[in-house]
C-alpha cells in the first residue's frame, strides 16, 4: 500500500474489468430471452394491473366487515358456507356451468361433423348462419329469448294456446327455469365449439378417413377411432375455456329470473352482486365470487394434466 | 451594467399606499373566466320518462352559467340488469374519486354514508322552508341524526293501485268515487282494502284481467308484499333489531297470501320490474301499483287501456293505510373538490320552480319529498280521463303513510332484508313451492338471524 503498488494497480484492474462489464450487459441486452422480456413486459405489466392486483385486492376485500373498516379474516367464507342460501347458489352454479358445457361440447362435435362434410359454397354459407348466435350480444338474445318464454306474453305460450293447450309459467318453477337458463347459455355458446372444432377436423389428414374406409370403417367407427383422438386437446381446452366464461356468467340469469322463484336460479356472479352491490356488502360479494376460484382450480388442474400428458405421448 | 449594479430604491410610505389601493381594487375590475367558481360533476339518475333528461340537463347548465361553474351531467341507469348507477356508487366510494354529486337509491345512502358528506344545514334549510319531510326519506338519509343525502324528487316515487275502471265498475265499485279527482276526505276511501282486493282477485282472473303483482325478487314486488305487511301492523324486524317473525301479524299476512297468490298470474314468482307494466299495457291487468310510468306507457301504446286507468292509493289494512315508497337522493361525496357549489345547486335544483318543472317533465311521475309540493297542477290536467293521477301524491286527506320494505328495522338489517327479497322468498315457498308454515318460518328466522349477525 505503501509504495503506491495499488495505486497504480487497481486503475488499472478497473480498466480491464469495465470494459469486461460493458461488454456483458450488452450481451445480456442483445440475449434472446432478455429482448423477449422486454418485449413482452407492457403485457406483463397489463395482467399485473388488471388480473393479479384485482385478484389479490378483491382477497384482502372479501377479508374485511360490511362497513370496510375492520380485518375478519375468514368470517365471510364461513358465514356463506353455513347459508343455505348459497348452497343453492353453488347447486345451480355446477348445474348450469356444467350441463350446458356438455350440451355446447356435443352439439358443437355434431354441428361440426356435419360442416365438415358439406363441400365449397354451403359450407361457408351454413357456417355463417350458425355463428350468428355467437355474435349477436348475449344481453340481446337473452331478452328474445324472455319474450318467448316469460309469463302470460310469450310467444312459446301464443303457440301452445293456438293449440289448445295451457300456457306454461317456464320462469316461475325452479326447473323449467333453470332449462330455460341453460337453453340460452348453449343457443349462445354452441357455435364458438363449432368453429373451434371444425377448424381442427379441417387439420385431420384425410389419408386416415380413406384408410379407414378401406378398412371397412363406419361413419361412427371413424368418428369414435379417428376424430375424438384427434380432436381430444381441443376438446379439452374449448371445454376448460368455456367452464371458466360459464360459471362466470350473470347476464342471462339477471335477465330471465334475476335469481328467482326463491333465490333457486342466482349463480355465483348475479349472488355475488346482490349481495355486495344491492346489499351493500361488498366484501362478502368478494367473498361470494371468489368461490368460483377453487371450482375451476380443480377443473384447470384436471383438463391441463390430461391435456400435457397426452401432448407428452405424442411427443 | 449600469442597471444591474443599481441598488434596489427603498418603497415610500406614498408608493406603499398606492400599491396596497391597487391591490384592494383588483378584484374589482380583474376579468371574471367562464368558469370562475370552478367545475362539477354530477351523476344523476336516467330517467325513465326520457323527457325528463334533457330539462334536467337544462337546469343544471342554466344554474352552471349563472354560477360561473362548468357543470358535467352524466346518466347513469339503475333498474332491473341494468345498473350503472350502483357500480358507479360502488366503485367511486372505493377509489375515493369521480363525481361530485352522485345519485343515490333507496339504501344506498346507508351503505356509503361513510364516504358522504353530511348537509344538516341544507336539509334544515329546506324543512325550515317547505315543511314536513317524508318520515321514510328521513329513515333512508339520515346516520346517527345527521343527513347525509339530500331527498329528491327526481326519480322518488309511490307505487300506488293503477286500476280498471270498468273491471270495477262491473263488480260494482267506482273507483272514481272513492277516490275523485278534487279533495276529499278520508271516509271516502274506505272500501277499498285487502279483504276487497282478496274478493276482487278471483273475479278479476275469471275476467281475464288477472291482478299484475308480482311475488319476485326486484323492487315493484318487494315493496308492495312490505307495504301489506305494514297495512296489518306487521314487522319482519323490529327497530331493535329484534325478529318478529312469528309475531301474529306476519303470521296473518302470510295466511292472507295463501289465498290470494291462486288468483295471481302463474309466473308472479319471477316478476320483474317491467312484468306489471306489461300486464296493465297488454289489457290484461286489471290491477298494478306502479308510478304513473305504466300509464304513461299505456297512454302512448294502447290509448283505450290507458283511458280505462285510475291511480289512488294502495288498500287499507287493519292498522293502516300504506303505500310503497322508492325516494332518490343526492350525495356529495367527501372527496368532491367543490363541496359549496354542489350544496348551492343540489338546494337550488330542490326549490318549487325547479321541482315543479322536473315533475312537469317527467309527465308526473317525479314527487317531491314534501307534501307541500304534492299539489302541482300537472297531477290535475293529465289525462286520460283527466285527472287520472290527481292521487298518486300523498294528499293529506288520505290518512295514509309511506313505507319502505324492511322499515322499521336497523338500516343494515332492513337493506338485507330488500335486496333478499326475505319475505317474498318466504311467500313463494309457501304459496308456490308447497313448503310447511313451520319449515318457511324456520328458513326465515335463519336469514334474519344471519343478517342480525353480519
Amino acid at each position: 500500500m505503501a509504495d503506491g503498488t495499488t495505486a497504480v494497480t487497481a486503475p488499472a484492474l478497473r480498466g480491464i474489468a469495465q470494459p469486461a462489464r460493458r461488454g456483458g450487459l450488452q450481451r445480456f441486452a442483445r440475449r434472446r430471452s432478455t429482448l423477449a422480456f422486454v418485449m413482452c413486459l407492457p403485457l406483463f405489466l397489463l395482467i399485473a394491473g388488471l388480473v393479479v392486483y384485482p385478484f389479490f385486492y378483491s382477497i384482502y376485500l372479501s377479508m374485511l366487515n360490511r362497513e370496510m373498516t375492520r380485518f375478519v379474516g375468514l368470517f365471510n367464507y364461513l358465514y356463506l358456507l353455513s347459508s343455505g342460501t348459497f348452497h343453492l347458489v353453488i347447486f345451480q352454479s355446477c348445474l348450469f356451468a356444467i350441463t350446458a358445457v356438455f350440451f355446447k361440447a356435443l352439439i358443437g362435435f355434431i354441428l361440426a361433423h356435419v360442416m365438415h362434410n358439406i363441400s365449397g359454397r354451403d359450407q361457408r354459407i351454413w357456417r355463417g348462419l350458425l355463428l350468428i348466435p355467437w355474435v349477436i350480444p348475449p344481453a340481446l338474445s337473452t331478452l328474445g329469448y324472455w319474450w318467448m318464454v316469460s309469463g302470460d306474453y310469450s310467444a312459446i305460450n301464443w303457440i301452445l294456446q293456438l293449440f289448445g293447450l295451457h300456457p306454461v309459467a317456464w320462469l316461475a318453477n325452479t326447473w323449467t327455469a333453470r332449462m330455460w337458463i341453460i337453453i340460452v347459455n348453449v343457443w349462445f355458446g354452441t357455435p364458438f365449439f363449432m368453429i373451434m372444432y371444425l377448424a381442427t377436423l379441417k387439420s385431420v389428414p384425410e389419408q386416415l378417413y380413406e384408410a379407414a374406409a378401406i378398412d371397412g370403417a363406419t361413419g361412427l367407427q371413424k368418428i369414435r377411432y379417428i376424430s375424438l383422438p384427434m380432436l381430444r386437446n381441443i376438446i379439452g381446452i374449448t371445454v376448460l375455456f368455456s367452464l371458466i366464461v360459464t360459471f362466470a356468467n350473470f347476464d342471462i340469469v339477471e335477465i330471465l329470473t334475476a335469481g328467482a322463484p326463491a333465490n333457486t336460479t342466482h349463480v355465483f356472479a348475479t349472488y355475488a352482486f346482490q349481495v355486495g352491490i344491492n346489499s351493500g356488502n361488498i366484501p362478502m360479494g368478494a367473498a361470494v365470487s371468489l368461490f368460483i376460484f377453487p371450482i375451476l382450480a380443480v377443473f384447470s388442474i384436471f383438463i391441463l394434466r390430461g391435456i400435457g400428458r397426452r401432448t407428452q405421448e405424442a411427443i | 451594467m449600469k442597471d444591474s449594479t443599481k441598488p434596489l430604491g427603498r418603497v415610500s410610505r406614498r408608493g406603499a399606499l398606492k400599491i396596497g389601493a391597487a391591490a384592494a381594487a383588483l378584484p374589482l375590475v380583474h376579468m371574471q373566466t367562464a368558469y370562475a367558481a370552478g367545475s362539477l360533476k354530477l351523476g344523476f339518475w336516467d330517467h325513465w320518462v326520457p323527457a325528463a333528461n334533457p330539462v334536467m340537463k337544462k337546469l343544471v347548465d342554466e344554474w352552471g352559467a349563472k354560477n360561473k361553474v362548468h357543470i358535467t351531467l352524466d346518466l347513469l341507469s339503475s333498474g332491473t340488469a341494468n345498473s350503472k348507477l350502483p357500480l358507479t356508487q360502488a366503485a367511486e366510494a372505493l377509489s375515493g374519486t369521480g363525481h361530485d354529486v352522485l345519485a343515490f337509491n333507496t339504501w344506498d345512502v346507508q351503505h356509503y354514508a361513510q364516504h358522504l358528506m353530511p348537509i344538516d344545514d341544507v336539509m334544515d334549510a329546506q324543512i325550515k322552508k317547505y315543511g314536513a319531510i317524508d318520515p321514510m326519506a328521513q329513515y333512508l338519509a339520515t346516520v346517527k341524526g345527521h343527513w347525509m343525502a339530500m331527498p329528491t324528487s327526481v326519480g322518488s316515487q309511490y307505487k300506488p293501485s293503477c286500476a280498471r275502471i270498468s273491471l270495477f265498475k262491473k263488480e260494482g265499485y267506482d273507483v272514481e268515487k272513492w277516490y275523485p279527482n278534487k279533495p276529499g276526505n278520508a271516509s271516502t276511501s274506505t272500501a277499498w282494502t285487502y279483504d276487497l282486493m282478496l274478493k276482487l282477485a278471483p273475479k278479476a282472473k275469471a275476467a281475464g284481467l288477472t291482478f299484475g303483482l308480482g311475488l319476485g325478487q326486484t323492487t315493484d314486488s318487494v315493496d308492495w308484499t312490505g307495504t301489506v305487511l305494514r297495512a296489518y301492523g306487521g314487522v319482519l324486524v323490529d327497530e331493535k333489531g329484534k325478529s318478529q317473525l312469528r309475531s301474529e301479524p306476519v303470521m296473518t299476512v302470510l295466511e292472507y297470501f295463501q289465498k290470494l297468490v291462486p288468483y295471481l298470474p302463474a309466473d308472479t314468482a319471477t316478476y320483474d320490474d317491467a312484468s306489471n307494466n306489461k300486464a296493465l299495457i297488454s289489457g290484461k291487468g286489471g290491477l298494478i301499483f306502479n308510478p304513473p310510468s305504466a300509464w304513461w306507457v299505456a297512454r302512448r301504446d294502447a290509448i283505450k287501456v290507458a283511458a280505462d286507468c285510475w291511480t289512488f292509493p294502495n288498500p287499507s289494512g287493519p292498522k293502516a293505510k300504506s303505500v310503497p315508497y322508492l325516494p332518490y337522493f343526492w350525495g356529495i361525496w367527501s372527496f368532491s373538490q367543490n363541496k359549496t357549489a354542489a350544496k348551492e345547486l343540489i338546494t337550488w335544483l330542490q326549490q318549487r320552480p325547479q321541482v315543479e318543472t322536473l315533475t312537469n317533465a317527467s309527465a308526473g311521475y317525479d314527487i317531491s319529498p314534501f307534501n307541500s309540493m304534492h299539489n302541482f297542477t300537472i297531477w290535475t290536467t293529465e289525462k286520460p280521463p283527466v285527472g287520472t293521477i290527481y292521487n298518486y301524491p300523498l294528499r293529506p286527506w288520505f290518512d295514509a303513510v309511506s313505507n319502505v320494505s324492511g322499515y322499521p328495522a336497523p338500516p343494515h338489517i332492513a337493506t338485507q332484508l330488500y335486496s333478499n327479497a326475505t319475505f317474498n322468498v318466504m311467500i313463494v315457498k309457501l304459496t308456490k313451492q308447497g313448503q310447511k308454515m313451520k319449515d318457511v318460518l324456520a328458513w326465515g328466522e335463519r336469514q334474519i338471524e344471519s343478517y342480525v349477525n353480519m
